[in-house]
């Protein structure tokens, strides 16, 4: 989220498209609720109508996958009725940049932007114009037809009401009076905001519908102001503290770039990914990376390893080759790994084509389980179809310590980084998941030592110091403050920053001070300021909100430096006035910012633009990084029930890697779109009982009473086709897999009439597995819930392919059929 | 005397039945009861299952849980918990817990019982034979790569963020370029 949970009850249109936020993230409906006491509207766009939607002004139905469609009309409607905040949009975003005349839109190239071959786009006509110094050229005007703001025109006015309805089934009327409505918020002063969730991300277009939105709220200048803001509804309590510090394979810990094998040095990685910018006023804080890789390197190497050894330790990928969930398991279903950690994770229900996923955990030596409960991915060799008897892998479920049974904190979606104290011990002998890791450390620490082995130096030469160490010295515990204070980071000698002194040892204050040389450390830029002398600051209770805007600035901690609403200088006009009088997020009071902690603004008038982390510093409505466009553009999901794009002969995201044309080769990445065997479009969906694939509420007995069954919702018109009653058993079945579950038939879903067609949906919530079903086998020293679910995972069924940008799995919109249980 | 909750709703059916009257005592017996949580310790926490955020408390007697209920003083949730965040009581207080390490053998069909020292050695040795053998200190081009690709990782977002850096630390250390969690799907 750029901005924050309260938040959301200053603005005065929500939408909520992509999410079913009074479901699955029932207590920001608290802030829905007061925001429409105040007169705001709540607008659900959904292809279901949901808990969400029963509380709407305005629900407006759309076909999965047809997002850009819906969204790429909204900004067809804006531009057409000229609502944009056209002062904010010529001097806070690139709309005025003047792009490249060789760069062709996809209505004039076949539905693809310039530069695609073998399903790669070489990107060099999405560029920008530049003058002999090197700064862009700009049309302030608007006029030029190589500006962004009449390429952007130019692309969307192809999404016609007409013909989104076309693609969306969404009725024109209520397309219209979605537009009208949320447009509204472009007017100086009125802030909308929008609320998604994976309904946005799992799709071959996850990051263009996202992005489609976030250009929607740069024309309305909705980004940075108290109300606004594009907003992940993130799903699992620390997924947005995991991804900070980067957890995935393409950065490290703050975002920092992962290194490649072509940066042999620190000084090369520093030189190729700090951006540079001939824009005179752009503060451009990415110049600042050197700082933060160096202070990193230190966090995981102290003084043990000058800068560049400890880079040299830092593990090189290949370049251009993607290492993301679907190809690790596309490889290891392939043989290509003997080990495997699953940890705190169930990727035998949560990874898309599930059989392939399960499978392919046959094929390593050995994993390495660690969870609460027992589940479907430490138990996959005696799960469904398999033989444990032909299966090699050596498996180690370890149990960790719950969420009150160890210390430390957790990130929310609003950024708010909230301290967690220990209530009781873990069961047993379970242990925090921070001592296991240390226990394996300790241990693989030592053989390497004893035994030796390639690169050594980079194991044993790491730093462990998060507690009081022993006799022997090793540390017993995991103090986690110690490792809170790591991420934070240190002064490692005595340094005269902004011309003070700090003594070695003493902790950062903040960002703005880390070095480049060597002299600070920091496992994550992003953090510090979290951890500093003053103490902890997660931990903090502040009750008291002096802001008026709900920001609760001394409760808890939020990234960055405690600023509660992120790119707030966008929240005031180029003289430094807030747009909205009633809810500024930030004031000058003549001498100072007041409110929120100002993002890089200097005094008012300055001219420096708001948007602090781009090289321009502007907003990007022309976004050139993206693998598959610099604007949206409307592709079919790669398994629909169209035969055609109404939008161009281009069926299917040109830029996403085709799994079922070069995965396995086996029915796990098999496709089947506009197949009669599976004509009815599905999507997966939550329920508020249970979380994720259930591994923590199924064996909760109250919780798994209340949902006790995986079940498939349909419209009373495709029951009554399938002849299928409210309450039977069926079975909905994809090319890939199938699985077993309750019809219930609802007046939430409705038909879509598409092109003069009758498309159904329906859809299935992806929480259930087998391990806690009544009817496995059990035996002697399993455990056994008290109270059994029925049915195994929704991704039996999904497909395997993933977003362009970032390989997030189309799980939201796929091709099933649903057969009565025992009809062939 | 072990009642599950199942049982005791049966039982108390009874008791109610044999009583004859079990309405008009109620509000005489509900104001004689002690408060649940007398005597008890309280901690604060935050829900683990979505990002809202919201703030629990939980009350402990002799280490064990006897309640939690939502933090009135968080200024997100204002003590209210949704129906996933009201039950985190049976997250640690539930006889499924697994709460030893359990290992099973190759073609075995049964999990085995082991003590951390083992199930940590035999793990290490596991995970230095595969480091050893994909470690690659160059490419074919003769670039360094310091990379260990026979070994991957998926989690986790159910993760603190001091354990997730020390993961990530431990990953990165062994040279891993697997590394993948929730995010991501």
């Amino acid at each position: 989220m750029t901005n924050h949970w309260i938040d959301i009850r200053n603005s005065d249109c929500i939408l909520i498209m992509g999410s079913n936020a009074a479901s699955n993230h029932p207590i920001s409906f608290k802030y829905v609720t007061e925001a429409m006491g105040r007169g705001a509207k709540l607008i659900s766009v959904d292809p279901r109508f949901t808990q969400t939607s029963s509380k709407a002004d305005i629900y407006a139905s759309l076909r999965s996958g047809t997002d850009i469609a819906f969204l790429g009309g909204m900004i067809k409607y804006l531009l057409d009725n000229n609502l944009i905040q056209k002062e904010y949009v010529v001097n806070y975003t690139n709309a005025s940049f003047l792009v490249n005349p060789k760069f062709k839109l996809p209505g004039d190239n076949k539905g693809v932007f310039s530069g695609l071959t073998d399903g790669k786009y070489d990107k060099s006509t999405w560029s920008f114009q530049k003058d002999a110094s090197g700064v862009v050229k700009k049309d302030k005007s608007l006029k030029n037809p190589n500006c962004v703001y009449q390429l952007l025109k130019k692309h969307y006015s192809r999404y016609t009401p007409d013909l989104v309805s076309r693609i969306t089934g969404t009725p024109k009327n209520k397309l219209l009076e979605v537009y009208k409505e949320y447009t509204k918020t472009g007017k100086v002063g009125k802030a909308g905001t929008i609320m998604y969730a994976m309904g946005w991300t799992q799709h071959t277009v996850g990051t263009q519908n996202i992005r489609t939105m976030a250009m929607i709220q740069l024309l309305l200048g909705n980004m940075g102001v108290a109300g606004g803001g594009v907003n992940a509804l993130r799903g699992e309590s620390n997924v947005q503290g995991s991804t900070d510090h980067c957890l995935l394979f393409h950065i490290i810990p703050g975002y920092l770039k992962t290194p490649k094998e072509s940066l042999p040095t620190l000084k090369a990685y520093n030189a190729k990914y700090t951006p540079t910018t001939k824009e005179p006023k752009s503060l451009n804080w990415w110049k600042n990376y050197a700082k933060y890789s160096a202070s990193l390197m230190r966090a995981h190497y102290g003084t043990n390893a000058t800068l560049e050894e400890a880079y040299s330790y830092f593990p090189k990928l290949e370049d251009g080759k993607n290492y993301s969930w679907l190809t690790i398991f596309d490889k290891m279903y392939k043989g290509d790994f003997t080990g495997f950690f699953a940890w705190g994770q169930n990727p035998a229900c949560s990874g898309a084509s599930s059989n392939k996923t399960r499978e392919a955990m046959s094929k390593v030596d050995w994993m390495v389980n660690v969870n609460l409960f027992d589940n479907e991915t430490g138990s996959f060799w005696k799960g469904p179809g398999m033989d444990p008897k032909k299966i090699k892998t050596e498996v180690f479920m370890l149990p960790c310590a719950g969420p009150i049974e160890k210390e430390g904190s957790i990130t929310n979606s609003g950024r708010w980084m909230q301290w967690r104290y220990k209530a009781v011990n873990a069961p047993g002998v379970a242990l925090p998941d921070s001592d296991i890791v240390t226990e394996l450390f300790y241990k693989v620490k030592e053989l390497y030592e004893k035994k030796g082995g390639p690169l050594k130096e980079a194991i044993t030469k790491m730093t462990w110091d998060y507690g009081p160490m022993g006799a022997n010295g090793k540390i017993k515990h995991v103090d986690t403050n110690m490792v809170a204070k790591e991420i934070n980071g240190y002064f490692l000698e005595d340094k005269t920053v902004k011309g003070k002194l700090f003594k070695k040892g003493t902790l950062v204050p903040s960002f703005a001070y880390l070095q480049d040389d060597g002299s600070t450390s920091s496992g994550n830029w992003l953090y510090c300021n979290s951890y500093t002398e003053k103490g902890n600051m997660a931990a903090r209770r502040g009750p008291k909100d002096t802001s008026g805007i709900g920001l609760y600035s001394d409760w808890a901690w939020c990234w960055p430096v405690n600023r509660r609403i992120i790119y707030n200088g966008a929240s005031v006009d180029m003289k430094g006035n807030p747009w909205d009088k009633e809810h500024p997020v930030i004031k000058w009071n003549g001498s100072k910012w007041t409110g929120d902690i100002p993002d890089g603004v200097p005094a008012p008038g300055s001219g420096r633009p708001p948007f602090i982390m781009k090289p321009h510093g502007v907003g990007s409505i022309f976004g050139p990084g993206r693998a598959d466009g610099p604007f949206s553009e409307h592709y079919e999901p790669l398994e629909c029930p169209v035969e055609k794009n109404l939008m161009s002969p281009q069926m299917v995201n040109p830029a996403v890697t085709r799994w079922d044309k070069v995965g396995t080769g086996t029915n796990v990445d098999a496709r089947a779109t506009c197949d009669p065997r599976f004509p009815f479009v599905c999507s997966t969906y939550r329920v508020s009982e249970h979380w994720q694939t259930g591994v923590m509420t199924r064996w909760c007995p109250w919780l798994a009473e209340m949902q006790p069954e995986m079940f498939v919702e349909m419209s009373k018109e495709l029951a009554r086709m399938k002849g299928i009653k409210n309450g039977e058993r069926a079975i909905v079945k994809s090319i890939r897999g199938e699985v077993e579950a309750v019809a219930i038939v609802t007046g939430r879903f409705k038909p879509f009439k598409l092109n003069g067609n009758v498309v159904h949906q329906v859809g299935i919530p992806w929480h259930f597995g087998w391990v806690t079903t009544a009817m496995r086998k059990y035996v002697q020293g399993d455990k056994k819930p008290e109270v059994f679910t029925s049915g195994d995972a929704a991704n039996l069924l999904t497909p395997f392919i993933g977003d362009a940008n970032t390989m997030i799995p189309e799980s939201k919109a796929f091709m099933v059929n649903v057969e009565k249980k025992g009809v062939k | 005397m072990k009642v599950t909750r199942r049982g005791f709703l049966k039982i108390s059916g009874v008791a109610l039945v044999a009583s004859g009257i079990g309405i008009s005592l109620k509000p005489v017996s509900a104001h004689a009861q002690p408060l649940k949580i007398k005597y008890a310790k309280e901690t604060t926490t935050i829900c683990p299952y979505c990002a809202v955020g919201c703030g629990i408390i939980v009350a402990t007697r002799k280490g064990k849980v006897i309640n939690t209920e939502g933090d009135p003083d968080h200024p997100i949730n204002r003590g209210s918990l949704c129906t996933k965040g009201g039950s985190i009581y049976q997250l640690s207080v539930n006889k499924n817990r697994l709460d030893r390490p359990l290992y099973r053998a190759p073609y075995s069909s049964e999990w085995k019982a082991v003590s951390w020292d083992w199930a940590v050695d035999r793990i290490a040795k596991n995970v230095k034979r595969s480091r050893d053998k994909s470690f690659e200190k160059r490419n074919a081009k003769g670039q360094v790569v310091n990379r260990t690709d026979g070994i991957a990782s998926v989690g986790s977002a159910a993760m603190d963020n001091e354990e997730c850096f020390v993961y990530q630390k431990f990953l990165r250390g062994l040279g891993l370029t697997y590394i993948e969690h929730q995010a991501r799907i």
